[in-house]
């Protein structure tokens, strides 16, 4: 058993869904004679062909719509965004016909969006975006964001066998500097399940996808200082563990939430919210966010280090936190 | 590829001449029925009206078999008449009952079936259901189901983005897909004229490399020759068709305008070429249809709509226990989700090698193709030996030589 990177869990889990099941077929700008522009479905047309490997125009609504349109007549499609930042011309087709299909006129649209996502690899403004919450806040969609090669591969064989349009963001940070060993065989990770990735008592710190390894790095750093921090991490954003969330803050009575994306309107605002409402008699200080910046993904390297949050900024705010 | 001026005056049966008649009939009484109930505040939301357009939505419908697919948008209550769908369920969504398609989720023409009619239900943004029922067409052809996929929409329709992006990726897939454009000449307020410097909207097929054809909309016969035509071709995988209908939207964008910015003129034109009037007219002329039957089919007509006008009114709004249910599918015990195969799954499981689609363009990467000499050289393919034409210039240019040569650095 030998580790493997998230990229090559993600290759892993498409192969291994096509060959078990005739429906998935892949769909996306030069996901074919190309493989991907990270590589990430290299061999599959060889594999499966050109009728269940498809290469597109440069036209992200024309994938999703027909991706859509496959969908109905019980296929499983995955439609890849060559960087996730391109969904936002889909976004229409998306918000307004993917994901209100089931609610409106009872069409289930069993469909995976995936892409690269996030910055810290100098991509500049428009090939770094997180635009997760865009989704999140869109009823009829889930929204899964995976930190580890297991978690990677586990959940987007979930995804791709889930009823409903799922979006599976690919940190691209993550894709070649991390491996992990997994076990051989089918698996799979439960899509709305998050994991506890460290224990501790002192406080929570809640992440996904890169941060959620900035966060573990931060925790070991605090613990040096006696700071035990448990560390969750949500995989899923949508629907969003409360269940877990609100046990770990329940035992530890603070809560610090990382993440990537950008301050106002992220996925910290609303877990603050629930935690206001569901957990406010166990809080003993307030629900703090360490996250990016609230401006576009600059391209410098200086300015992208300022924008991002890192382990040092996750420390000093647990930090603050502990004192209460 | 140029228009096709439709001239088609195929031979129907008795029959189907009288269904046509029969449909169109359905469609604008059904409008009438609707009208009505607006006016006495029954109707939730908007009415929008095909008067004077029934002919495209029946005649196009009628072009196609049980197993095909359509999705309808909002004119096109006819179409949906003509797949199997009752009165009734037309009049609860408009009036938002619980006994309606989707239980007064949304309303107008807004509902499908997937299962049974294969009908895609249309949203609001106009254009979006191009590259959807473009993905309904290939997963058809993958399955082997050898179905053709119809949508419509409008001049104003066809200036979005999605239609380039749907219409473009269907002529690249040759998709067994075909596009009914209705220019009724209005897009609410605003003029073919002033929306695009084109004469006929099927001249934007050229821009995809895809047939087209150009009807008069008012003459069901010449429309459903015409779109039969066209879905023998898709469905022979010779790629989506579109089809233009020139027609007239004779009331306002919906029941709140009375569009005034029509000018006289045109209305009155228009008004004396209605489709029913005109098709009763030939089909009274060519003893198709006598008062008798004529009789007898609008007393079925009148105790049909009666029956489910009634039904509508007497069904209530949805209770608000439902209003979250239903925002995800929680699984089988919700939908099974199963293809249906109609080739053997063997030709594509277990996985081969890479197989040829058959839809390509002729001579893909081979450096040949319909546009002759100037076909591109695809990643490092060989080009075919020039055997033809050895003399001129050109045939010095497009020699083996100088291709092969700018093959060797890597293209063009």
């Amino acid at each position: 058993m030998a580790a493997i990177t998230f990229l090559e869990a993600i290759k892993q889990a498409m192969f291994e869904e096509m060959a078990a099941d005739p429906t998935v077929v892949l769909i996306g700008e030069d996901v074919g004679v190309y493989g991907g522009a990270f590589k990430t479905s290299e061999g599959l047309l060889e594999k499966f062909g050109w009728e269940r490997v498809i290469d597109t125009p440069i036209s992200e609504s024309a994938i999703i719509g027909a991706a859509c349109g496959m969908s109905y007549l019980g296929l499983r499609p995955i439609a890849e965004m060559q960087f996730i930042d391109f969904i936002l011309c889909a976004f229409n087709q998306i918000t307004n016909f993917v994901a209100k299909g089931h609610y409106l006129w009872n069409a289930p649209a069993p469909m995976v969006i995936r892409g690269p996502s996030g910055g810290g690899v100098h991509g500049g403004p428009f090939h770094s975006a997180n635009p997760e919450m865009y989704f999140v806040h869109t009823p009829g969609l889930k929204v899964v964001y995976p930190s580890t090669p297991y978690d990677a591969k586990g959940l987007l064989k979930a995804s791709i066998r889930d009823n409903n349009p799922v979006l599976f963001f690919e940190h691209k940070f993550l894709y070649r500097r991390i491996k992990e060993e997994i076990p051989a065989g089918d698996y799979t990770v439960p899509l709305g399940k998050a994991v506890v990735r460290r224990e501790g008592k002192h406080l929570t710190i809640l992440s996904y996808a890169a941060m959620m390894h900035t966060s573990l790095e931060a925790a070991a750093a605090l613990a040096k200082e006696g700071i035990e921090a448990e560390v969750i991490d949500l995989r899923t954003l949508l629907p969003l563990d409360e269940e877990t969330i609100l046990k770990s803050v329940k035992k530890t009575n603070k809560c610090l939430v990382v993440h990537e994306d950008t301050k106002t309107g992220g996925i910290a605002g609303e877990i603050s919210a629930v935690l206001c409402e569901k957990a406010f008699q166990d809080l003993d200080g307030p629900v703090l966010r360490v996250t990016s910046l609230d401006t576009p993904v600059p391209y410098a390297p200086t300015l992208e280090e300022a924008f991002l949050p890192n382990a040092q900024k996750v420390f000093a705010a647990a930090k603050e936190l502990a004192k209460y | 590829m140029p228009a096709i001026a439709s001239r088609r005056k195929s031979k129907l049966t008795p029959q189907q001449y009288l269904d046509l008649y029969y449909y169109m009939r359905l469609n604008r009484e059904v409008e009438e029925t609707m009208t009505r109930l607006f006016r006495q505040n029954k109707i939730v939301g908007g009415l929008y009206s095909s008067l004077g357009q029934e002919a495209i939505s029946v005649g196009t419908a009628y072009a196609l078999e049980k197993r095909d697919w359509l999705a309808p948008m909002i004119r096109n209550i006819g179409a949906l008449l003509v797949k199997g769908v009752p009165p009734r369920d037309i009049f609860t969504q408009h009036m938002a009952k619980f006994t309606s398609p989707t239980k007064g989720k949304d309303g107008t023409s807004h509902f499908g079936d997937l299962e049974n009619l294969h009908i895609v239900s249309p949203i609001s943004m106009l254009g979006d259901l191009i590259p959807v029922m473009t993905g309904v067409a290939i997963a058809g052809r993958y399955l082997g189901q050898k179905i053709v996929a119809m949508t419509w929409i409008g001049d104003g329709g066809s200036s979005t983005g999605v239609f380039h992006e749907g219409l473009n990726f269907a002529a690249a897939q040759r998709a067994p897909f075909v596009l009914i454009l209705e220019n009724n000449q209005w897009a609410y307020s605003t003029p073919v004229r002033r929306q695009v410097r084109l004469v006929n909207l099927a001249d934007r097929a050229k821009a995809y490399g895809i047939t087209s054809y150009i009807v008069d909309g008012n003459d069901v016969v010449e429309v459903y020759a015409t779109a039969k035509e066209a879905v023998e071709r898709a469905r022979a995988g010779e790629g989506p068709i579109l089809i233009e209908a020139k027609t007239f939207r004779r009331s306002g964008h919906a029941q709140h305008d009375p569009a005034e910015y029509v000018p006289k003129e045109q209305r009155e034109f228009w008004e004396k070429r209605d489709p029913i009037e005109l098709y009763e007219a030939f089909l009274l002329k060519e003893k198709l249809l006598d008062a008798k039957s004529k009789k007898e089919m609008e007393e079925k007509l009148t105790s049909l709509l009666e029956k489910d006008r009634e039904f509508a009114e007497n069904s209530p709004l949805p209770p608000d226990e439902i209003v979250q249910q239903g925002v995800y599918c929680t699984g089988d015990d919700c939908h099974k989700i199963r293809a249906k195969w109609e080739r053997p799954i063997a030709e594509v499981m277990p996985p081969k090698s890479c197989v040829e689609p058959v839809w390509t363009v002729e001579g893909f990467g081979r450096g040949k193709s319909p546009a002759g000499k100037n076909a591109p050289i695809h990643f490092g393919d060989v080009p075919q030996e020039q055997k033809a034409e050895p003399q001129g210039r050109s045939a010095k240019k497009a020699g083996k030589k100088p291709v092969a040569k700018s093959a060797k650095k890597g293209g063009r």
